[in-house]
């Protein structure tokens, strides 16, 4: 019995197919699972865990139990800041409509088109901090926008203190954010624009269609998906604005947000718990929002190839229904004779 | 007849009055930057923020705005950040988008859902607890760190190379094996040079985000005179500095200057890498 075995060889092993196979799967997610549990999860556990403790950064930290949380709520500068973000959601839309709209005129043909998309666009890639100071120039009292809207006949003294004023200055903050992110949104609806058949265009051109309709019947249908998720997008990015407040005002005048304010406790005042608690709160927002429009999506919209879950339960009622009036009208039928 | 063309013309008057205003308003509070940086201080102090200088050769603010912005370091930092992140999030991102996309294994679905759940949890928040784990790993004022930190891959390069990867017949990769190829092999060597409009349109994006990236540089690189980056540069400027508004302009502009140039370079790669990049994401 004895059978010649090959000496072993550790190349060939490494080589052979499954082997191969199995360490490739795992050298190459190696590296990002990693970064995604030490960057993600873990601080995201951790930070689960913060929110049940009186803690600073460094040094001796104290169980509180589920104080933090209520603090969040009672305290006055935390959940109450939410309020503010009202005025981002409205931004956000009149943001959407702004970008749908040039959207629409720039997806056919416009002289120049290319330039006023760039123009529009080019926002987006300027430096957080950058726009901050464009903007606290802008709205200097004196300076820029004074300075136009006196041009179109407003006085200097009717006009307010754009970020000191507080019946305007969040206003004017949310006003930045659509300045930013308007040709961002704009770029989106394009490429959904664009992915259009061409030829129900020119079908529609035939037909003699006015631009309004074919806005209304092949335009709007094909980025429908695209706008309900920017306009969720918008919901849960308003719940977490941080960026304009933060660079412009650095949330003084009742600037502050929900996320300016957890900033400062956790980095100013060193209250970790309280922050994380906070942190916590808004991710549980965030997550419910998500799930609603996930509902949503199923229900009104449908997932990928199926169809809305609405038209599938109302398509099957209705074959109830006939199949019930086929049975009756048989049964009857019978009767008859 | 006559009706018809008075309305059609309301229509390309409306049409090219919304996109004049809406380009004007989109680069006046640029412009206005520009002018101001180019005034002198006497300039700067007697005329109205909208009158041009009177001359264009005044670069004075610009010397100065370099200098006390450090930016001279400045640059240097974000060259060497973003040849490493770029790199980084590039390997990375592309090689499990690879593995996710090829190979049928259990958890393939699990950790894609974690990538999109990952995705949902507000950045600016985790840093409360990151901070903390960057502080235990020593990497407080570490370009390394802040590197590394910054390759952590994101949702949306992980969606733009997952499609690539789905355009590419998974036959050109079972030849490859047929020949003797190994895996690593069919993704080096056959693979990535296949994917490089993905691999160029993720740098763009990814690159943008980098230079731009303020939040995290200013709370890990907090050495500023040897840390700084171009984005945090600009902190310089507020405080005892925070009403010039003639360096202000002209270091904004200087920190622009870049992020313009890759834009008019690369317009159609950025435009088509966002629309990607939201399709899936």
């Amino acid at each position: 019995m004895n059978t010649k075995r090959a000496p072993f060889n550790f190349f060939k092993w490494i080589q052979s197919g499954k082997v191969n196979r199995r360490l490739c799967v795992v050298t190459f997610m190696l590296a990002p699972l990693l970064l995604l549990l030490i960057f993600t999860y873990i601080p995201f556990l951790k930070m689960f865990q913060f929110s049940f403790y009186d803690m600073k950064y460094i040094g001796a930290r104290k169980f509180v139990g589920l104080k933090n949380y209520s603090e969040v709520f009672s305290r006055k500068d935390c959940f109450q800041a939410l309020k503010l973000s009202g005025y981002y959601i409205v931004a956000s839309f009149v943001q959407l409509a702004m970008a749908l709209w040039f959207a629409s005129v720039l997806s056919f043909k416009v002289k120049g088109g290319g330039l006023y998309k760039g123009f529009m666009f080019f926002p987006y890639l300027v430096c957080g901090i950058a726009v901050g100071f464009i903007f606290k120039f802008f709205y200097t009292r004196g300076f820029v926008l004074d300075t136009v809207l006196q041009w179109v006949g407003f006085s200097q003294e009717s006009l307010p203190y754009w970020l000191k004023d507080k019946s305007i200055n969040n206003i004017s903050i949310a006003a930045t954010s659509v300045w930013r992110y308007m040709g961002q949104n704009m770029v989106l609806f394009i490429g959904a624009i664009m992915s259009v058949d061409s030829t129900l265009y020119e079908a529609a051109a035939i037909d003699g269609a006015s631009g309004f309709n074919k806005f209304r019947y092949i335009v709007f249908p094909s980025i429908k998906t695209i706008i309900v998720l920017n306009m969720i997008l918008a919901i849960t990015g308003s719940l977490s604005v941080f960026e304009p407040p933060y660079v412009i005002t650095g949330g003084e005048f009742g600037t502050g947000t929900y996320f300016v304010i957890m900033n400062k406790l956790a980095h100013e005042s060193q209250k970790v718990g309280l922050a994380s608690a906070m942190a916590i709160v808004l991710f549980g927002l965030i997550l419910l929002a998500t799930m609603i429009q996930k509902f949503g999506e199923w229900y009104f919209l449908g997932v990928g190839e199926q169809e809305a879950a609405r038209t599938i339960r109302r398509n099957k009622k209705l074959k109830k229904q006939y199949e019930q009036q086929q049975r009756a009208n048989r049964t009857e039928g019978g009767d008859g004779i | 007849m006559r009706q018809l063309n008075i309305k059609k013309n309301l229509w390309i008057f409306i049409k090219y009055a919304t996109l004049i205003m809406g380009s004007v308003i989109s680069v006046l509070p640029v412009i206005v930057c520009v002018i101001t940086a180019f005034k002198t201080p006497e300039e700067y102090a007697t005329t109205s923020v909208m009158t041009f200088p009177a001359s264009w050769s005044y670069i004075n603010n610009f010397t100065e705005a370099w200098q006390k912005a450090n930016m001279g370091v400045a640059f240097r930092n974000s060259s060497i950040i973003l040849v490493f992140v770029l790199f980084g999030s590039v390997m990375t991102g592309s090689m499990l988008a690879y593995v996710l996309s090829r190979f049928k294994f259990p958890g393939n679905g699990l950790i894609r859902n974690l990538f999109l759940f990952a995705s949902l949890l507000p950045g600016i928040a985790m840093q409360v607890s990151v901070y903390q784990i960057m502080y235990s790993l020593g990497w407080i004022n570490s370009l390394t760190g802040y590197i590394i930190l910054m390759c952590g891959t994101d949702v949306m390069s992980i969606y733009i190379f997952i499609q690539y990867f789905e355009n590419i017949p998974t036959s050109l990769d079972e030849s490859a094996i047929m020949d003797g190829c190994t895996y690593f092999g069919v993704f080096f060597r056959v693979l990535l040079p296949l994917l490089k409009p993905a691999v160029i349109t993720v740098m763009i994006l990814k690159g943008v985000g980098t230079y731009n990236e303020y939040y995290a540089a200013n709370l890990y690189l907090q050495d500023k005179n040897r840390l700084v980056t171009v984005a945090t540069s600009l902190f310089k400027f507020t405080g005892p500095l925070g009403n010039q508004y003639n360096y202000i302009c002209a270091g904004v502009i200087i920190t622009m200057i870049p992020a313009l140039l890759i834009f008019i370079i690369c317009q159609k790669q950025i435009y088509s890498g966002l629309t990607q990049g939201a399709v899936k994401g």
